[in-house]
């Protein structure tokens, strides 16, 4: 039931992305903002770097005792008058939502950003059962009109530009004026605003996500700036927070250590509008909340990360930066990578949690700039984990046997080091004669991939070995 | 489904290979959440009581939030009023049952007062926070009987006070305050930390105001809560 994904035709996703100019256009608002909003809220923290390396500790502390704070988590919900289920995968999550939604009669269900019940397929099984899912966060309810899912984790519409927005609103908003002027970003929030805030009031269950479990108080914590999230989870009888294990934090205090890194690199805000704590159901003398409070705790191929040279990926927060700061996600978008997750993050969460036989493609869509990892403040090993991944797939056999034949012809090369300098000085000097005219070459055997879409730049001078080799030369006789 | 819970544990401890019941990480995970590792804070807010305001009002201000300063608590029926009259809004206005503002003089100051939780009908609201983080010009509210959740979300206009005194430097201050009030491991139903009125940036990164939320956040700071100042 985990959500469907197209990541093994990525090639083919890619191709039509780079044709796409609406995406285009729409991406260059990527590129062009959130690099530099991060930049700046960084660089006005001094203590930045250092709550990155403190918010990389405690996540590293909590997967190594996952096991004893879920447990902990679990008894300090149940104290508070709350119900914690578990979910080894998708099906077992959507049934135990979709159960408690049946059992209350329940028509629509609000519901606030969820990663995870994209994972899961959650609006899919809410369907199936009956019952409608109504998606309250902007971004996201513009994409459920259009019948898409999110194309980054924190933005999920910016594949889109305002006239998809206004065309796709006139479309769907039937019963409003067909004349009305629906010109600015503005009427078009006001719009949304007004048809959800009758959903919200007319709501029987609410379902959020959840930033982080703290295990010291049993509080669930979402983080949010639209407020969406809070109407969800305050107005409906029936409150379910969805979130997979490893969200889970020892005490107040390190989730709030966690959350001085997290707006900044995701939004370059300072904090989050909203920064939400929900600990059990309505308490007695309270006058509004919600009067059931569950939390389904999903798995789905999480607990089997652990203890691979993957469980660094488990440290992620979400917050989006490592595709924010990709230069392959700013040329395809989201969707390409066709799952929930996308960009370096995905490239690595994607293999782990479909298999690397459906995700394999997305750890090569990397050129190994390094910036994900530059920005991420949980410092996840991105490239590293990507380079794993790559390991994995040839291992296996998967990637397609005239790549496999060319790595292993480099591979003789490369262990025969005398033999790879002549071969490489022998065919830099014929690339650079055949390129002597122009400079460059624009057709080359077997490399018509890059050919086809650039020049190939004519080598000039020596090898990189041979140009070292004489400057450690020159600079040895400099001293003596 | 007490068979997943199960299986799932099982299977992070073989990840792990840890033992089930093993004391030494039972005692580590018991200690870290007993008392809790002392943390980097950051510098920006700390400082004496007058510069933990000066930097609150910064930060808060910077995110679009309005600030009034007013010596007495009793001073803030005239100072709603007055921000109300200037934006144009009606006189009206829904509280919780916190005492310290039901005993405010609203009819002399020309307000229409309304209690309890909001039903999404009223355009504005008064709420008294509990605290406030300088650092990001961060309210804390909780839930109750007293300052209803629903007040700081459904109306349009969210008027909040805060006691100076209980503006600290960072967010560890203000749990600090939590701990004092319900106790350590002890949380109310909701606490919502509000930094400025709610916004989206969904439609082209474009930045606008009153996306689900209140359009407008307005903070009241009083300079003494109870008659007597603060140090």
């Amino acid at each position: 039931m985990t959500s469907v994904s197209t990541s093994p035709q990525f090639k083919s996703n890619v191709q039509q992305a780079l044709h796409d100019t609406q995406l285009q256009k729409a991406l260059a608002n990527v590129r062009h903002t959130v690099i530099d909003r991060r930049a700046v809220a960084a660089a006005a923290l001094p203590e930045f770097e250092e709550l990155r390396d403190q918010a990389r500790d405690i996540r590293n502390h909590v997967l190594e005792h996952l096991d004893l704070y879920l447990a902990r988590y679990e008894q300090k919900v149940v104290e508070c008058g709350g119900h914690v289920h578990f979910a080894r995968d998708s099906r077992e999550a959507c049934n135990i939502i979709t159960g408690i939604a049946k059992a209350r009669g329940a028509k629509t269900v609000t519901k606030g950003k969820s990663m995870v019940s994209e994972e899961i397929g959650l609006n899919e099984a809410l369907e199936r059962a009956g019952i409608e899912a109504i998606e309250t966060d902007l971004g996201e309810y513009i994409i459920q009109l259009r019948g898409e899912t999110p194309s980054h984790i924190i933005m999920p519409a910016v594949h889109l530009n305002q006239e998809d927005v206004e065309q796709e609103f006139r479309r769907q908003h039937r019963h409003l004026d067909s004349a009305r002027n629906l010109d600015d970003a503005e009427t078009l929030l006001a719009e949304a605003r007004g048809i959800l805030r009758d959903k919200f009031i007319a709501a029987d269950i609410g379902v959020t996500g959840a930033n982080f479990l703290v295990a010291e108080t049993g509080s669930s914590i979402i983080v949010t700036n639209e407020g969406n999230g809070d109407l969800t989870q305050t107005l409906p009888k029936v409150h379910i927070v969805v979130a997979s294990i490893e969200k889970v934090t020892p005490n107040l205090e390190d989730a709030a250590a966690i959350i001085r890194v997290l707006a900044r690199s995701a939004t370059g805000q300072d904090m989050s509008v909203y920064t939400t704590f929900s600990t059990g159901p309505r308490r007695t003398d309270d006058v509004d909340g919600p009067e059931e409070y569950h939390v389904v705790l999903v798995d789905n191929g999480r607990s089997a990360m652990i203890g691979t040279e993957f469980q660094d990926m488990l440290r992620c927060i979400r917050c989006g930066a490592c595709m924010n700061h990709c230069p392959v996600y700013h040329a395809v978008g989201g969707h390409a990578y066709g799952w929930v997750y996308p960009g370096p993050m995905g490239a690595v969460l994607t293999p782990s949690l479909i298999g690397v036989d459906k995700g394999g493609h997305l750890p090569n869509a990397s050129t190994f700039c390094g910036r994900c990892e530059d920005a991420c403040p949980v410092r996840i090993p991105l490239p590293k984990l990507m380079r794993h991944w790559r390991e994995r797939e040839f291992e296996r056999h998967l990637p397609p046997l005239r790549f496999r034949t060319g790595l292993a012809i480099w591979g003789y090369f490369a262990r025969r080091p005398r033999l790879y300098r002549a071969a490489t000085s022998m065919t830099m000097r014929a690339l650079s004669w055949l390129g002597r005219k122009r400079g460059h070459l624009t057709k080359l055997p077997l490399a018509a991939g890059w050919t086809d879409h650039r020049d190939f730049a004519a080598p000039q001078g020596k090898t990189f070995q041979a140009q070292w080799k004489k400057q450690r030369r020159n600079q040895g006789r400099k001293r003596s | 489904m007490s068979g997943a819970r199960d299986q799932i544990l099982a299977n992070i401890r073989r990840s792990l290979g840890a033992a089930e019941n093993n004391k030494v990480r039972q005692q580590a995970v018991d200690a870290r959440i007993t008392a809790a590792k002392p943390g980097i804070e950051p510098a920006r807010g700390q400082g004496s009581l007058e510069q933990r305001v000066a930097v609150f009002v910064e930060q808060a201000q910077a995110v679009s939030a309005t600030i009034a300063r007013v010596e007495n608590i009793s001073d803030t029926p005239a100072e709603i009023a007055r921000y109300l009259r200037d934006h144009n809004l009606p006189p009206s206005l829904r509280i919780g049952a916190d005492s310290r503002l039901g005993k405010l003089q609203w009819q002399g100051a020309g307000l229409e007062i309304a209690r309890g939780p909001s039903t999404g009908t009223d355009l504005n609201a008064l709420s008294y926070a509990v605290g406030g983080a300088a650092e990001t010009g961060t309210l804390a509210l909780v839930s109750g009987p007293d300052n209803p959740t629903t007040l700081n979300f459904l109306p349009d206009n969210h008027i909040v006070i805060v006691d100076a005194a209980a503006i600290a430097a960072t967010y560890e201050g203000v749990l600090a305050r939590l701990k004092d009030r319900f106790g350590k491991g002890n949380m109310p139903r909701a606490v919502n930390l509000v930094t400025g009125p709610s916004r989206s940036a969904d439609i082209e990164q474009k930045l606008l105001l009153g996306a689900h939320g209140p359009r407008r956040l307005h903070i009241v700071i009083v300079n003494a809560a109870d008659g007597t100042h603060a140090q």
